[in-house]
């Protein structure tokens, strides 16, 4: 065994970011490590990197234990990475960047011509043939991507982290830094592969980790799992709470409150169209990067709509900021709660009376007395365990944190409120509360969006669930239809209506990457119908 | 091309083009003599440029250097009038001291993550508080050993004056060049400019780096104070008010991205010659206001500023439409 983590524990002031994980890397095989935001990997990673320090449990690598404190020092070790973005410096030159911080030496100075010659070396082992001597910001992603790895396995050479490297890059692209990473596998690294793209993780990976709240999952061979199952394993069934697994009452159609056609935005979501009733909760389930934030942004204005339109009974709506979103009733809970949800430095009076006093203007403020009184109401009604309203937010624990968050909206009165991933990094007792919460505020006739990677949380709340996938709104379910396979079936894409229904609709383009070169190659056009079979890959690689 | 030298010809064609407009009007504008009196007038603002240079290329700024000249010509005249020391002695305890001073203005930047604009300015009403703290008035400095410095020079052919402290300049541009674009200290401050969380994951020693780097500074800004000493023959604690920011106006026109990670040593070099050449006209002219310079000089900012912005939206641009 290569790399060997056993019992490795990370903890972070509210959350138990790793909870006694183990993992294996054999040399020679790349390894994915799967699981939705906040499961762990980046924190795994970090300790692997030296960016934190473990808590608990070990690491080997080849049989000697080792805790690097640094990015260097774990380079030093064998530990290389390559992070989605954050990599290279754009500003110097290809052979800067390969070489920064070992440039050959002559006398004391840079030795320009050894270390082109170096550079040169370096890139023709991945088969690169380019000036070494252009700034790495003219280069593509993808070949930045490669520079990126063959400067880690020049420095490190035992064990390669690959943090997300195709995310920005196109299906030939990867095809590209795929054909590298194999070849470094052959060579006998370790690979560990960190992606959220189900489908290179299948056509790459020899074994795959799943995380999921800090906990180790599941280890198991690539070819033979199946999609359903590893979907499964991610989203996870993990909620013991009795009341957590009934479904909500049905009660039968309501009365439209608001209704999206066709609302889209370029490179974020595909235009969708969406009801929303009075009273309703629509649960919006998919994994990780297919477009349930995009959604939820593109609705309350973050990322506003550029397709489509909003109306409620009184006519269209402009949700073009969030703050008109705010002024047409909406609230929006984001999925960061510590960057975008909290301002940790306030009190939890003032995190509280933030957005209602946004709404009636800076220059109108709200009394001191006023503020208080609306702070202890809602500290005693979502029961906020604190010492007082003005104890600092971030001193709370994830789940008070929540519900200030949560206060905030409510103060408000919303019509609309939009929750991405309520209970992320929350213990399980807050989390029961949090989602009683949710069931009251529909009683009273509010209306929820809720985004949750917790298929029982979503199914607990949730009158109707969207499936989406690959940034489109793919399927609907309500009533009956919902329940745990179904919904996997329909995120995992086997269903043979679903799939054949999303390509019909013309949406052939986004068709996932590893069916792009054949599977699906566009023939509606009578040219390329008439185009012998296999040219057509080649037309499509060649774009 | 190589978008990243396109600043740096622009900077020389401009200089070009402005002696050659200048030859047309003044021909003797070419002789060695004007270049001469060119290098010597604009010396302790180059050697300073120099510094400023490698702080504006990490990504920072520094604002206390102006002070620093008018502390150090301060400080030399009050220590040759009182204490009898020899000139070279006195240089030496000088240069120690605006170095250590930088020193101690990178590690506050560093080591409280302050932003570097804030910690230079405190440094700057610093230094220029202890100048007034040494002399109200301007000290004359009257030793051998300076008039010795002030006379020395290279005749050049047709009679121009190649004067010692031109000289020091341009060895310090000199020296800049290597330590910014030959060693791999220049490399980490190119790469601290480029972007820091990115440099410290390749493994620049961030602290080490800043701290040096403003150690920098302050060597050539109290080199700079020396050099105006030797220039005016004085010291004076309400001289070279803003000279900082001439500073930073010739690394721009010098062709050096304001925000960091990219540029060129003797772009600063061409950049000091291009403001002294600007006044070197208004003299020759001998009617223009002297606030001519300053108008000059601020269209030639404004425009390095959008030819910056450009090269960046081209190159993206180039990027974009695929480019291997």
């Amino acid at each position: 065994m290569l790399l060997s983590i056993r019992s490795l524990t990370k903890e972070f002031p509210g959350t138990k970011a790793l909870d006694s994980v183990d993992f294996d890397l054999r040399a020679g095989e790349i390894h994915a490590l799967l699981g939705e935001n906040g499961a762990g990997k980046s924190t795994l990673i970090k300790c692997l990197t030296g960016a934190y320090q473990r808590d608990a449990g070990t690491v080997t690598l080849e049989g000697r234990e080792i805790a690097p404190r640094s990015t260097v020092e774990a380079q030093d070790l064998g530990i290389g990475t390559v992070y989605q973005e954050v990599n290279l410096l754009p500003n110097l030159t290809v052979a800067q960047n390969l070489l920064f911080g070992h440039e050959p030496r002559r006398m004391g100075l840079i030795d320009s011509r050894a270390m082109r010659l170096r550079a040169r070396a370096m890139l023709a082992e991945y088969g690169l043939d380019l000036n070494v001597d252009r700034d790495l910001a003219t280069c593509s992603v993808a070949i930045q991507q490669i520079i990126a790895i063959a400067r880690a396995v020049s420095l490190s050479g035992k064990v390669l982290i690959l943090d997300e490297p195709t995310a920005s890059l196109d299906a030939r692209e990867i095809e590209m830094v795929f054909g590298v990473v194999r070849n470094l596998r052959d060579r006998g690294l370790g690979i560990v592969f960190v992606s959220h793209f189900l489908d290179q993780v299948f056509d790459l990976t020899d074994r795959l980790t799943v995380l999921r709240n800090g906990r180790h999952i599941v280890t198991e061979e690539t070819a033979t799992l199946d999609r359903v199952r590893l979907i499964e394993h991610m989203l996870g069934r993990s909620l013991q709470d009795e009341v957590l697994h009934s479904r909500p009452p049905d009660r039968g159609p309501r009365p439209e409150l608001l209704r999206f056609t066709g609302f889209g935005r370029k490179g974020r979501i595909e235009p969708f169209d969406l009801d929303i009733g009075a009273g309703e909760v629509v649960g919006l389930a998919g994994l990780l990067g297919s477009g349930r934030t995009e959604s939820a942004e593109a609705i309350f204005g973050l990322q506003p709509a550029q397709t489509g339109e909003a109306r409620d009974r009184s006519g269209v709506l402009d949700l073009s900021s969030p703050r008109k979103a705010i002024a047409a009733g909406f609230g929006f809970a984001p999925e960061d709660r510590k960057t975008d949800g909290i301002v940790a430095d306030l009190s939890i009076r003032e995190n509280i009376i933030l957005a209602l006093q946004a709404r009636r203007g800076w220059a109108r403020p709200i009394a001191r007395a006023e503020q208080a009184r609306i702070a202890v109401d809602y500290i005693r009604r979502l029961d906020i365990r604190t010492s007082g309203p003005e104890k600092r937010i971030g001193e709370l624990s994830g789940g008070n944190q929540q519900k200030v968050v949560l206060a905030r909206w409510l103060a408000m009165n919303p019509r609309f409120l939009i929750l991405d991933e309520p209970t992320r990094g929350i213990d399980v007792g807050a989390h029961a509360e949090i989602l009683h919460l949710i069931h009251q505020l529909v009683e009273q006739g509010m209306s929820l969006l809720v985004i949750s990677s917790e298929l029982d949380e979503l199914m607990a709340v949730s009158n109707r669930i969207i499936v989406l996938r690959d940034r489109r709104h793919i399927a609907a379910l309500a009533g009956d239809e919902v329940s745990g396979p179904t919904i996997m079936r329909a995120i995992a894409g086997v269903d043979a209506p679903v799939e054949k229904g999303a390509v019909e609709k013309g949406c052939v383009e986004d068709a996932p990457v590893e069916a792009a070169p054949v599977g699906t190659a566009p023939v509606e056009d009578a040219p390329v119908k008439d185009m012998p079979v296999e040219d057509v890959p080649v037309e499509k690689g060649g774009e | 091309m190589n978008t990243r030298t396109l600043p740096l010809y622009v900077t020389i064609a401009i200089f070009l083009v402005g002696y050659l407009i200048c030859w047309l009007q003044y021909p003797n504008i070419l002789s060695t003599r004007v270049v001469g009196n060119l290098l010597t007038d604009n010396a302790y603002l180059g050697i300073v440029a120099v510094g400023m240079t490698l702080v504006i290329l990490s990504g920072g700024i520094d604002l206390s250097v102006g002070s620093v000249i008018a502390f150090s010509g301060v400080f030399i005249a009050v220590m040759l009038r009182d204490s009898g020391l020899h000139p070279l002695l006195v240089f030496a305890l000088l240069l120690a001291l605006t170095t250590a001073f930088g020193a101690a203005m990178g590690w506050l930047v560093y080591w409280l993550a302050m932003p570097a604009f804030i910690v230079t300015l405190a440094g700057m009403f610093l230094a220029r508080g202890a100048a007034y703290l040494l002399s109200v008035d301007s000290v004359p400095i009257q030793h051998d050993f300076y008039r010795m410095l002030q006379g020395a020079y290279w005749l050049m052919p047709g009679r121009g004056r190649l004067t010692l402290i031109g000289v020091l300049m341009l060895a310090v541009v000199a020296a800049g060049i290597v330590i910014a674009h030959k060693t791999r200290f220049g490399t980490s401050v190119f790469a601290l400019g480029g972007g820091e969380a990115t440099a410290r994951l390749m493994g620049v020693r961030q602290g080490r780096t800043t701290v040096l780097v403003y150690a920098f500074s302050g060597l050539t800004a109290g080199l700079s104070g020396i050099v105006f000493s030797i220039y005016t023959g004085s010291g004076y604690s309400l001289g070279t008010v803003g000279t900082e920011l001439t500073a930073i106006a010739c690394v721009v026109i010098g062709g050096t991205l304001l925000s960091g990670g990219a540029g060129y040593m003797f772009g600063t070099l061409v950049g000091v010659l291009t403001m002294g050449l600007i006044q070197t006209y208004i003299v020759f002219d001998g009617s223009l206001s002297s606030w001519w310079t300053k108008i000059v000089i601020g269209i030639l900012i404004l425009a390095f500023i959008l030819l910056q912005k450009g090269l960046v939206r081209l190159s993206q641009a180039r990027l974009n439409a695929g480019e291997p």
